[in-house]
Protein backbone atom coordinates (compact mmCIF):
# COMPACT_ATOMS: atom_id res chain seq x y z
CA UNK A 1 0.00 0.00 0.00
CA UNK A 2 2.67 2.34 0.81
CA UNK A 3 4.48 1.27 -2.44
CA UNK A 4 1.37 2.68 -3.89
CA UNK A 5 0.58 5.69 -2.50
CA UNK A 6 4.36 6.92 -2.31
CA UNK A 7 4.44 7.85 -5.87
CA UNK A 8 1.07 9.60 -5.38
CA UNK A 9 1.86 11.83 -2.95
CA UNK A 10 5.32 12.54 -4.21
CA UNK A 11 3.51 13.47 -7.92
CA UNK A 12 1.17 15.80 -6.15
CA UNK A 13 3.63 17.35 -3.65
CA UNK A 14 5.46 17.92 -7.12
CA UNK A 15 2.37 19.09 -8.98
CA UNK A 16 1.78 21.94 -6.15
CA UNK A 17 5.61 23.02 -5.81
CA UNK A 18 5.21 23.65 -9.98
CA UNK A 19 1.60 25.77 -9.90
CA UNK A 20 3.01 27.62 -6.65
CA UNK A 21 4.34 27.20 -3.42
CA UNK A 22 0.96 26.54 -1.47
CA UNK A 23 -2.31 25.29 -1.82
CA UNK A 24 -4.90 28.03 -3.77
CA UNK A 25 -6.92 27.93 -0.28
CA UNK A 26 -3.91 30.01 1.45
CA UNK A 27 -4.16 33.75 2.09
CA UNK A 28 -1.80 35.45 -0.16
CA UNK A 29 0.51 37.54 1.56
CA UNK A 30 1.02 40.24 -0.14
CA UNK A 31 5.49 41.21 -0.13
CA UNK A 32 5.95 44.06 1.90
CA UNK A 33 8.96 46.79 0.93
CA UNK A 34 11.47 47.90 3.34
CA UNK A 35 13.54 45.86 5.77
CA UNK A 36 12.07 42.66 7.49
CA UNK A 37 10.95 42.26 10.80
CA UNK A 38 14.36 41.76 13.55
CA UNK A 39 11.79 39.91 15.56
CA UNK A 40 11.05 37.39 12.01
CA UNK A 41 7.40 37.54 10.06
CA UNK A 42 6.15 34.33 12.29
CA UNK A 43 6.33 36.74 15.46
CA UNK A 44 4.47 39.85 13.95
CA UNK A 45 1.89 37.74 12.68
CA UNK A 46 0.85 35.97 16.16
CA UNK A 47 1.81 38.88 18.35
CA UNK A 48 1.08 41.45 16.37
CA UNK A 49 -2.37 42.90 18.14
CA UNK A 50 -1.21 42.34 21.14
CA UNK A 51 2.15 44.88 20.21
CA UNK A 52 -0.35 47.66 18.71
CA UNK A 53 -2.34 46.95 21.73
CA UNK A 54 0.05 47.87 24.03
CA UNK A 55 2.12 50.50 22.41
CA UNK A 56 -1.48 52.60 21.29
CA UNK A 57 -2.23 52.67 25.19
CA UNK A 58 1.13 54.17 25.75
CA UNK A 59 1.00 56.63 22.92
CA UNK A 60 -2.74 57.96 23.46
CA UNK A 61 -2.68 57.30 27.64
CA UNK A 62 1.10 58.96 28.25
CA UNK A 63 2.17 60.56 24.94
CA UNK A 64 4.87 58.19 23.91
CA UNK A 65 5.54 58.69 20.55
CA UNK A 66 8.36 56.47 20.30
CA UNK A 67 7.11 53.37 20.08
CA UNK A 68 7.63 49.86 18.10
CA UNK A 69 4.40 48.78 16.87
CA UNK A 70 1.40 50.93 15.09
CA UNK A 71 -1.24 50.90 12.14
CA UNK A 72 0.61 54.04 10.82
CA UNK A 73 4.02 52.37 10.65
CA UNK A 74 2.71 49.28 9.46
CA UNK A 75 1.77 51.11 6.27
CA UNK A 76 5.23 52.48 5.66
CA UNK A 77 6.23 49.17 4.12
CA UNK A 78 2.46 46.69 3.81
CA UNK A 79 0.74 48.97 1.09
CA UNK A 80 -0.71 47.24 -1.93
CA UNK A 81 -1.35 48.77 -5.03
CA UNK A 82 -4.19 47.60 -7.31
CA UNK A 83 -3.77 46.89 -11.14
CA UNK A 84 -3.93 50.54 -12.35
CA UNK A 85 -0.91 51.19 -9.46
CA UNK A 86 -3.45 52.89 -7.00
CA UNK A 87 -2.81 52.10 -3.52
CA UNK A 88 -6.16 49.81 -2.24
CA UNK A 89 -7.74 50.57 1.13
CA UNK A 90 -9.38 48.07 3.22
CA UNK A 91 -12.78 48.00 1.15
CA UNK A 92 -10.50 45.69 -1.36
CA UNK A 93 -9.98 42.21 -0.38
CA UNK A 94 -6.04 42.59 -1.66
CA UNK A 95 -5.32 44.72 1.21
CA UNK A 96 -2.86 43.76 3.63
CA UNK A 97 -4.89 43.73 6.62
CA UNK A 98 -7.00 41.65 4.67
CA UNK A 99 -5.41 38.71 2.95
CA UNK A 100 -4.83 36.69 6.14
CA UNK A 101 -8.26 38.67 8.21
CA UNK A 102 -10.49 37.07 5.39
CA UNK A 103 -8.89 33.95 5.35
CA UNK A 104 -8.85 33.69 9.55
CA UNK A 105 -12.46 35.22 9.04
CA UNK A 106 -11.11 37.56 12.54
CA UNK A 107 -13.08 41.09 11.71
CA UNK A 108 -10.63 44.38 12.10
CA UNK A 109 -12.35 47.05 13.83
CA UNK A 110 -9.15 49.10 13.26
CA UNK A 111 -10.40 50.96 10.23
CA UNK A 112 -13.72 52.40 11.58
CA UNK A 113 -11.47 55.04 12.83
CA UNK A 114 -7.90 54.64 11.31
CA UNK A 115 -7.13 55.05 7.80
CA UNK A 116 -5.98 52.06 5.75
CA UNK A 117 -3.84 53.54 3.83
CA UNK A 118 -0.92 55.83 4.24
CA UNK A 119 -1.49 59.80 4.58
CA UNK A 120 -2.01 61.22 0.72
CA UNK A 121 -3.82 58.52 -0.48
CA UNK A 122 -7.62 59.39 -0.87
CA UNK A 123 -10.02 57.14 0.52
CA UNK A 124 -13.10 58.90 -0.34
CA UNK A 125 -14.02 56.68 -3.45
CA UNK A 126 -13.20 53.28 -2.22
CA UNK A 127 -15.37 53.72 0.84
CA UNK A 128 -18.12 55.51 -1.30
CA UNK A 129 -20.81 52.99 0.18
CA UNK A 130 -19.99 53.45 3.75
CA UNK A 131 -20.56 57.05 3.13
CA UNK A 132 -23.68 57.14 1.11
CA UNK A 133 -26.29 59.88 3.17
CA UNK A 134 -29.13 57.92 1.45
CA UNK A 135 -28.39 54.46 3.63
CA UNK A 136 -29.06 56.62 6.65
CA UNK A 137 -31.80 58.30 5.15
CA UNK A 138 -34.65 56.14 5.51
CA UNK A 139 -37.44 58.71 3.73
CA UNK A 140 -35.02 59.29 0.89
CA UNK A 141 -34.68 55.60 0.37
CA UNK A 142 -38.26 55.33 0.26
CA UNK A 143 -38.77 58.23 -1.86
CA UNK A 144 -36.28 57.15 -4.40
CA UNK A 145 -37.96 53.66 -4.92
CA UNK A 146 -41.20 55.19 -5.08
CA UNK A 147 -40.14 56.99 -8.02
CA UNK A 148 -38.66 54.37 -9.27
CA UNK A 149 -41.96 52.54 -9.79
CA UNK A 150 -41.51 50.16 -7.53
CA UNK B 1 -11.73 57.05 40.70
CA UNK B 2 -9.66 58.90 43.93
CA UNK B 3 -8.90 62.52 43.01
CA UNK B 4 -6.92 64.56 45.34
CA UNK B 5 -8.68 67.31 46.54
CA UNK B 6 -6.68 68.81 48.71
CA UNK B 7 -4.02 69.49 45.81
CA UNK B 8 -6.00 72.10 44.55
CA UNK B 9 -4.53 75.06 43.88
CA UNK B 10 -6.46 77.95 41.14
CA UNK B 11 -4.47 78.84 38.44
CA UNK B 12 -3.90 82.19 39.60
CA UNK B 13 -2.43 80.87 42.61
CA UNK B 14 -0.06 78.53 41.32
CA UNK B 15 1.33 81.31 38.97
CA UNK B 16 1.55 83.76 41.93
CA UNK B 17 3.66 81.45 44.42
CA UNK B 18 6.98 81.65 42.49
CA UNK B 19 8.36 79.19 45.13
CA UNK B 20 5.30 76.54 44.17
CA UNK B 21 6.23 77.41 40.24
CA UNK B 22 10.27 77.00 40.86
CA UNK B 23 9.67 73.48 42.67
CA UNK B 24 7.46 71.91 40.59
CA UNK B 25 9.83 72.89 37.68
CA UNK B 26 12.68 71.51 39.07
CA UNK B 27 11.07 67.77 39.35
CA UNK B 28 10.02 67.51 35.38
CA UNK B 29 8.70 64.18 34.18
CA UNK B 30 11.91 62.55 31.73
CA UNK B 31 11.75 64.37 28.45
CA UNK B 32 13.07 62.65 25.63
CA UNK B 33 14.97 64.29 22.67
CA UNK B 34 16.02 62.41 19.84
CA UNK B 35 18.46 63.95 18.23
CA UNK B 36 19.20 64.86 14.95
CA UNK B 37 16.23 67.61 15.34
CA UNK B 38 13.62 65.17 15.45
CA UNK B 39 11.61 65.89 18.97
CA UNK B 40 9.40 62.85 18.58
CA UNK B 41 8.95 62.34 22.83
CA UNK B 42 9.33 59.29 24.94
CA UNK B 43 6.45 60.43 27.36
CA UNK B 44 3.96 63.45 27.87
CA UNK B 45 5.78 65.40 31.04
CA UNK B 46 3.79 65.25 33.88
CA UNK B 47 5.85 68.53 34.90
CA UNK B 48 3.80 70.81 32.11
CA UNK B 49 0.70 72.01 32.10
CA UNK B 50 -0.50 73.02 28.75
CA UNK B 51 -2.40 75.74 28.37
CA UNK B 52 -4.09 78.44 25.79
CA UNK B 53 -4.44 82.23 26.22
CA UNK B 54 -7.64 83.64 24.17
CA UNK B 55 -7.45 88.02 23.68
CA UNK B 56 -10.87 88.40 22.95
CA UNK B 57 -9.51 91.96 21.98
CA UNK B 58 -7.36 90.71 18.92
CA UNK B 59 -10.25 88.33 17.64
CA UNK B 60 -11.86 89.34 14.43
CA UNK B 61 -15.42 88.98 14.10
CA UNK B 62 -15.04 88.24 11.04
CA UNK B 63 -12.57 85.95 10.84
CA UNK B 64 -12.56 81.83 11.47
CA UNK B 65 -9.24 80.85 10.20
CA UNK B 66 -8.56 78.93 13.94
CA UNK B 67 -11.85 77.25 12.91
CA UNK B 68 -10.72 76.05 9.16
CA UNK B 69 -7.00 75.23 10.51
CA UNK B 70 -8.88 72.89 13.11
CA UNK B 71 -10.26 71.17 10.44
CA UNK B 72 -8.12 70.64 7.76
CA UNK B 73 -5.60 69.45 10.76
CA UNK B 74 -7.70 67.25 12.23
CA UNK B 75 -10.01 66.54 9.28
CA UNK B 76 -13.46 66.98 11.15
CA UNK B 77 -15.09 68.47 8.10
CA UNK B 78 -18.38 67.56 8.09
CA UNK B 79 -21.34 66.97 5.77
CA UNK B 80 -22.59 70.64 6.16
CA UNK B 81 -25.04 69.43 8.43
CA UNK B 82 -25.07 71.85 11.70
CA UNK B 83 -26.89 69.67 13.44
CA UNK B 84 -25.08 66.82 13.54
CA UNK B 85 -21.36 67.85 12.24
CA UNK B 86 -19.08 67.74 14.73
CA UNK B 87 -17.51 71.14 16.47
CA UNK B 88 -14.06 71.04 17.59
CA UNK B 89 -13.93 74.69 17.47
CA UNK B 90 -16.41 77.34 17.13
CA UNK B 91 -16.69 81.03 17.09
CA UNK B 92 -18.78 82.08 19.64
CA UNK B 93 -19.91 85.39 19.90
CA UNK B 94 -21.49 87.43 23.16
CA UNK B 95 -23.50 90.65 22.96
CA UNK B 96 -23.27 92.72 26.28
CA UNK B 97 -27.05 93.49 27.18
CA UNK B 98 -26.67 96.72 28.73
CA UNK B 99 -24.42 98.28 26.18
CA UNK B 100 -24.99 96.26 22.78
CA UNK B 101 -21.42 95.35 22.34
CA UNK B 102 -19.99 92.37 20.99
CA UNK B 103 -17.43 89.99 21.74
CA UNK B 104 -15.93 87.46 19.69
CA UNK B 105 -13.74 84.26 20.60
CA UNK B 106 -13.35 80.63 19.59
CA UNK B 107 -14.14 77.96 22.12
CA UNK B 108 -13.16 74.59 22.16
CA UNK B 109 -11.96 71.80 24.87
CA UNK B 110 -11.04 74.39 27.96
CA UNK B 111 -8.84 71.34 29.20
CA UNK B 112 -9.88 71.77 32.45
CA UNK B 113 -7.80 70.14 35.41
CA UNK B 114 -10.87 69.23 37.34
CA UNK B 115 -12.87 67.80 33.94
CA UNK B 116 -16.34 67.18 34.17
CA UNK B 117 -15.72 64.58 31.33
CA UNK B 118 -13.56 62.54 32.84
CA UNK B 119 -15.75 62.54 36.29
CA UNK B 120 -18.72 60.98 34.60
CA UNK B 121 -17.01 58.43 31.66
CA UNK B 122 -18.60 55.05 33.02
CA UNK B 123 -15.54 53.37 30.92
CA UNK B 124 -12.49 55.36 31.77
CA UNK B 125 -12.70 56.85 27.59
CA UNK B 126 -12.39 60.20 28.85
CA UNK B 127 -8.75 61.09 30.55
CA UNK B 128 -6.65 63.69 31.24
CA UNK B 129 -2.93 63.30 30.04
CA UNK B 130 0.12 63.94 32.97
CA UNK B 131 0.36 67.22 31.21
CA UNK B 132 -2.89 68.43 31.23
CA UNK B 133 -4.12 67.60 27.77
CA UNK B 134 -8.07 65.98 27.80
CA UNK B 135 -8.60 63.56 25.69
CA UNK B 136 -11.09 60.68 24.19
CA UNK B 137 -9.63 57.30 23.99
CA UNK B 138 -11.70 56.16 21.31
CA UNK B 139 -10.38 52.19 21.71
CA UNK B 140 -12.72 52.53 25.03
CA UNK B 141 -15.23 55.25 24.31
CA UNK B 142 -19.00 53.49 23.88
CA UNK B 143 -20.77 56.32 22.77
CA UNK B 144 -22.66 56.85 25.53
CA UNK B 145 -22.04 60.50 25.49
CA UNK B 146 -22.42 61.30 29.41
CA UNK B 147 -19.55 63.57 28.79
CA UNK B 148 -21.15 66.05 26.26
CA UNK B 149 -23.95 66.29 29.24
CA UNK B 150 -20.90 66.97 31.71
CA UNK B 151 -19.30 69.57 29.89
CA UNK B 152 -20.47 73.02 30.53
CA UNK B 153 -18.80 74.19 27.35
CA UNK B 154 -20.46 71.89 24.42
CA UNK B 155 -16.66 71.30 23.91
CA UNK B 156 -17.21 67.52 22.74
CA UNK B 157 -19.11 66.41 19.48
CA UNK B 158 -20.46 62.68 18.77
CA UNK B 159 -19.76 61.41 15.27
CA UNK B 160 -22.83 59.82 14.11
CA UNK B 161 -22.17 58.88 10.59
CA UNK B 162 -19.25 56.61 9.10
CA UNK B 163 -16.22 58.31 8.99
CA UNK B 164 -13.23 57.62 5.57
CA UNK B 165 -10.25 59.27 4.46
CA UNK B 166 -9.55 60.23 8.19
CA UNK B 167 -5.76 61.57 8.98
CA UNK B 168 -3.52 59.17 10.31
CA UNK B 169 -2.76 61.57 13.09
CA UNK B 170 -6.44 61.73 14.19
CA UNK B 171 -8.17 58.85 13.73
CA UNK B 172 -11.99 59.44 14.02
CA UNK B 173 -14.97 57.09 13.80
CA UNK B 174 -18.40 56.40 14.23
CA UNK B 175 -20.11 56.16 17.67
CA UNK B 176 -17.47 57.67 19.34
CA UNK B 177 -17.10 61.23 21.15
CA UNK B 178 -14.44 63.85 20.30
CA UNK B 179 -13.06 67.31 20.92
CA UNK B 180 -9.93 69.45 20.74
CA UNK B 181 -7.32 67.13 21.29
CA UNK B 182 -4.94 70.42 21.86
CA UNK B 183 -3.13 69.25 18.74
CA UNK B 184 -1.64 66.68 20.57
CA UNK B 185 -0.04 65.25 17.90
CA UNK B 186 2.01 68.62 17.03
CA UNK B 187 2.69 69.46 20.93
CA UNK B 188 4.01 65.79 21.56
CA UNK B 189 6.58 66.83 18.18
CA UNK B 190 7.69 70.04 19.63
CA UNK B 191 5.08 72.06 18.28
CA UNK B 192 1.82 74.21 18.41
CA UNK B 193 -1.86 73.73 17.49
CA UNK B 194 -3.08 74.62 14.34
CA UNK B 195 -5.33 77.45 15.62
CA UNK B 196 -2.46 78.77 17.14
CA UNK B 197 -0.60 79.06 13.86
CA UNK B 198 -3.42 79.87 12.27
CA UNK B 199 -4.47 83.01 14.20
CA UNK B 200 -0.59 84.18 13.88
CA UNK B 201 -1.01 83.68 10.07
CA UNK B 202 -3.98 85.83 9.58
CA UNK B 203 -2.09 88.18 11.81
CA UNK B 204 -4.08 88.29 14.52
CA UNK B 205 -2.04 86.91 17.01
CA UNK B 206 -5.06 86.68 19.60
CA UNK B 207 -4.35 82.67 20.46
CA UNK B 208 -0.93 81.98 22.82
CA UNK B 209 -0.14 78.50 23.13
CA UNK B 210 2.54 77.49 26.37
CA UNK B 211 3.35 76.10 29.77
CA UNK B 212 0.99 76.95 32.41
CA UNK B 213 3.96 75.68 34.94
CA UNK B 214 7.10 77.65 33.57
CA UNK B 215 7.21 80.72 34.98
CA UNK B 216 9.34 81.83 32.37
CA UNK B 217 7.15 80.99 29.45
CA UNK B 218 5.31 83.86 27.46
CA UNK B 219 1.72 82.94 28.26
CA UNK B 220 3.02 82.59 31.73
CA UNK B 221 4.50 86.35 32.14
CA UNK B 222 1.13 87.56 29.86
CA UNK B 223 -1.13 85.93 32.80
CA UNK B 224 1.11 87.14 35.24
CA UNK B 225 0.82 91.07 33.68
CA UNK B 226 -2.61 91.12 32.19
CA UNK B 227 -6.05 90.23 33.73
CA UNK B 228 -7.67 86.75 32.11
CA UNK B 229 -10.64 84.68 33.09
CA UNK B 230 -11.37 81.48 32.79
CA UNK B 231 -15.35 80.51 31.28
CA UNK B 232 -17.52 79.52 33.79
CA UNK B 233 -15.51 80.45 37.06
CA UNK B 234 -17.70 79.24 39.29
CA UNK B 235 -17.01 76.28 38.74
CA UNK B 236 -13.83 76.27 39.51
CA UNK B 237 -12.72 73.66 37.24
CA UNK B 238 -9.04 75.20 36.40
CA UNK B 239 -9.01 75.54 32.75
CA UNK B 240 -5.91 75.47 30.63
CA UNK B 241 -7.66 77.75 27.88
CA UNK B 242 -7.94 81.47 29.92
CA UNK B 243 -9.74 83.94 28.06
CA UNK B 244 -8.14 88.11 27.83
CA UNK B 245 -10.16 91.12 27.60
CA UNK B 246 -13.88 88.89 27.65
Amino acid sequence: MVRLLLPLVLMLAAGMSAAGDRSSLWPDVPKATGAPHAEGNAYWRKHHMEMMRHDRDLTMRDGDRMIAASLKGCFDCHTVTDETGATVTYASEKHFCRSCHDFAAVKVDCFMCHRSTPDGVDETVDHAALTDRRAGDILAYLRAIGEGGE
Amino acid sequence: MTRIKGAELSRRDFLRSGAAVASATLAPGVTLIAFGGSQAQAAADAGKRWGLLIDAGKCDADCSACVSACRDENGWGGHGDADRDAQWIRKVTLQHKATGHETTMPVMCQHCAEPPCVDVCPTGASFKRVDGIVLVDKHTCIGCRYCMMACPFKARSFVHEPVVNQKSHAPRGQGTVESCTLCVHRVDAGGTPACVEACAGAGYEAILFGDLNDPDSQISKRLAEYPSAALRPDLNLGQGVRYANL
